[in-house]
């Protein structure tokens, strides 16, 4: 190596992660396209009156909606790694209740039926939700069981060949729109952990009650519902998985749940971050462009490290997911960083853009408020930090 | 569980033998080093009975990087800087940009532990401002004079030789007129070990040079062309700070676990939460090394990667201390890493590097 090989600094070579390949990055270009043209548009009209359904529609028809699912399912049998695709190029809608909402179809409610539904569960349910023509909402955490998961009380009770479910479920992203629900139940008070069990309800049962919109700080595009479940009678095919398991099955479905929210977090981290140093590059103050004064300059640096940062740890334990290893450790690891990182980004951006930064139209505060929920959401930061301190036996 | 790129199974078997002879032959004498200021210079010749101070330059950079993560369990930050001072900024300029005397004159005895090899950039008034070195080189008949001062240079002691930067140009050129000379333990080089808050087992000293003559021979590189030399050997420099800071994290960690079980909730949270930035900053370390391997201009996230371990190792060692409490190792391990944010450029330099290329 002579001083001429020397190389400078290039920021604009591909930096690909080594889980991507060519075929990942043109699936991003025609995602980036679509959401670009066609979701976009509608943002701020969203924000105001929630996302439209034909956007399901129009992304089963696209493939967008089973991009991992088995090709017998009208999936597009592709790997894990598309999910994260799709995760990350979404948020481009600059809607986040919308990437929500998506996120629940496809990486939340429906994978538990491709891993534990019958064939005819399978059927009914996975192939129409693979097409947009089905909405699916998951029903966890009830007015009474937020991050006490076995806290809950909805009951089903077998009666017959029948199971009647009563109860009631609350934050339900999808709940108003929703064609069927995965729902977990306890079937076995006195079983502790062995006591719960899914179902796959259809929402326009009898006794099936969509309560008042929720109001909320952020996601506003999302429908965010109240249910109650008043004897609702299912029959036995309605089990999801294996009775007594539902516990399980929800840890699993989890995992997927904090891993595609934290693509989305780093995604929307990112975004915010291109857009505020566009801004910092063209806002004047004081005679010169804001990103030339140092402290400006130092606050892209230590975002843009925390961004990757939190990008690689994403890439690295989603690699380890695809791998078939259960890396609950370092899920929560990645949903925790990348949840508080993009809080962190979001208002050091809002504060780069001052006053702008607080009015609606420059769409800082919408983001700002939106990225909350993740630190809430799929488990709280103390359940994450919960869940890896356990892990160590702590 | 498989490997993260870019360690194999073999890199695995190699960490634990690296693993063995440190926690073996390293870490017992780590006290009794830390009071001397000093560690033997046999530990050299023990490295390279094993082969491993020349692991890279046998084309294994990755068993380099398992090396320099291994070394963190030493116990002793001085004697980790000490070896990896040697191996990783003083020989790669020589095997870089060497001619194959110079390389038989200075980096195959240094790789039989034989010559001790230190890296000599830092002056009293020229340290993050690598261009306003003034440590000058003053051309004669067959080579230079070189006289100056040169600070914090480890190794600087013991050291048979001392690659140097320079300056041959005038002083306004800044970083266009300096040049890379190796100098050699000699008439008019004098070496003075300095006190510090850690590190303290490694023999960390100013120099001064009287007008050390330095034959036309001992010029590594283009002349003038010295400061491209620098700004490449600090990427492997950084990258090698941000694997000890990961190896430091998780041996700290380690050690946590096993320690603080039963302690409650509060406690569970801060392992957890210093564990979930340890790897944050491994993922983003390990992408860095992956990128510098491929050959790739890997400056942005070496720079990161050495910003996001810095501060978060010192962070971690000083928490465990809290938490485990009184204990030499973890007091060494808390004043040694405050290095970390210093040494190989401050985290300020790492926030003007990845602020310029944005703003």
């Amino acid at each position: 190596m002579a001083a001429t090989d020397v190389l400078k600094p290039d920021h604009a070579a591909s930096r690909r992660h080594f889980i991507f390949t060519d075929e990942h990055e043109q699936l991003r270009e025609s995602i980036r396209a679509f959401v670009l043209k066609e979701l976009r548009p509608h943002a701020e009209e969203w924000e105001e009156n929630t996302f439209d359904d034909w956007v399901f529609k129009r992304m089963g028809e696209l493939g967008l909606l089973g991009l991992s699912f088995p090709e017998e399912y009208g999936g597009q049998g592709g790997d894990y790694f598309c999910n994260l695709v799709l995760g990350e190029e979404i948020v481009h809608s600059d809607c986040g209740g919308l990437a929500m909402g998506i996120a629940v179809h496809t990486d939340m409610a429906t994978p538990p039926i491709l891993a534990f539904g019958t064939e005819e569960q399978k059927q009914a349910y996975l192939v129409p939700s693979i097409k947009g023509e089905k909405i699916s909402c998951l029903g966890i955490t009830e007015p009474d069981a937020g991050s006490d998961v076995s806290a809950i009380k909805t009951r089903a009770v077998r009666d017959g060949d029948e199971w009647v479910i009563n109860g009631s479920k609350t934050y339900i992203t999808n709940g108003h729109r929703a064609d069927f629900i995965v729902l977990v139940t306890k079937t076995d008070p006195d079983a502790g952990y062995d006591g719960f069990t899914l179902f796959i309800v259809d929402m326009d049962l009898p006794g099936v009650i969509r309560e008042e919109k929720l109001r909320k700080l952020g996601m506003h595009a999302s429908d965010t519902a109240l249910l109650a479940f008043q004897d609702v009678r299912v029959p036995a095919t309605a089990v999801l998985g294996e009775v007594g398991k539902g516990f399980y099955h929800i840890m699993w479905e989890l995992q997927g749940e904090r891993m595609i929210g934290a693509a989305g977090a780093v995604a929307s981290a990112q975004a915010l971050f291109d857009k505020t140093l566009r801004y910092a590059n063209e806002r004047q103050a004081f005679g010169r462009p804001i990103g030339k004064f140092q402290v400006t300059r130092h606050k892209f640096a230590d975002m843009a490290t925390k961004i990757e940062a939190a990008r690689q740890l994403v890439y690295t334990t989603a690699w380890r997911y695809a791998n078939g290893e259960y890396p609950v450790r370092e899920i929560s690891m990645a949903k925790l960083y990348a949840s508080r990182i993009a809080c962190e980004v979001a208002d050091e951006c809002l504060q780069i853009h001052g006053g702008a930064g607080y009015m609606k139209e420059y769409g800082i505060e919408r983001v700002w408020r939106d990225l909350r929920l993740n630190r809430i959401g799929a488990g709280t930061d103390e359940i994450m930090l919960d869940v890896i301190g356990r892990s160590y036996g702590l | 569980l498989i490997p993260e790129p870019p360690f194999t199974e073999a890199h695995e078997a190699f960490r634990a033998r690296v693993r063995e002879f440190v926690l073996e032959e390293l870490r017992p004498n780590a006290e009794e080093w830390e009071a001397a200021g000093w560690f033997p210079n046999e530990v050299f010749l023990d490295l390279a009975a094993r082969g491993w101070l020349g692991l890279k330059y046998g084309g294994d950079w990755v068993a380099d990087a398992v090396l320099a993560e291994e070394l963190a369990r030493c116990g002793s930050g001085g004697v980790a800087a000490g070896i990896g001072a040697h191996i990783n900024i003083a020989t790669p300029p020589i095997f870089s940009f060497g001619t194959s005397e110079q390389r038989s004159r200075w980096l195959e005895p240094a790789l039989r532990g034989e010559k001790i090899g230190a890296l000599a950039i830092t002056e009293p008034d020229a340290g993050s401002d690598v261009a306003s070195i003034r440590t000058r080189a003053e051309p004669v008949d067959g080579g230079w004079l070189v006289s100056g001062a040169k600070t914090f240079i480890t190794n600087g002691v013991r050291a048979d030789f001392y690659v140097t930067a320079v300056r041959t140009g005038p002083p306004a050129h800044g970083h266009g007129g300096l040049s890379f000379l190796v100098l050699e333990r000699g008439a008019g080089v004098r070496a003075g070990a300095l006190r510090k808050l850690g590190w303290r087992a490694s023999d960390t000293a100013e120099l001064a040079f009287d007008e050390v003559f330095v034959p036309r021979e001992h010029l590594l590189g283009e002349l003038d062309r010295g400061f491209y030399l620098i700004m490449a050997n600090f990427q492997w420099e950084r990258l090698v700070m941000a694997l000890g800071a990961v190896g430091a994290m998780r041996r700290t960690l380690e050690r946590a676990v096993a320690e603080l079980g039963g302690r409650g909730q509060a406690t569970r949270h801060r392992i957890a939460d210093l564990a979930t930035r340890a790897a944050a900053g491994t993922a983003l370390t390990y992408h860095a090394l992956r990128r510098y391997l491929d050959g790739g201009d890997a400056i942005r996230e070496v720079t990161m990667a050495k910003l996001a371990t810095q501060r978060a190792n010192f962070e971690c060692q000083d928490e465990c201390l809290r938490l485990i409490g009184p204990d030499p190792e973890l007091e060494r391990a808390v004043r040694d890493a405050r290095l970390g944010p210093i040494g190989g450029g401050t985290d300020e330099i790492m926030r003007e590097i990845l602020g310029r290329s944005l703003t």
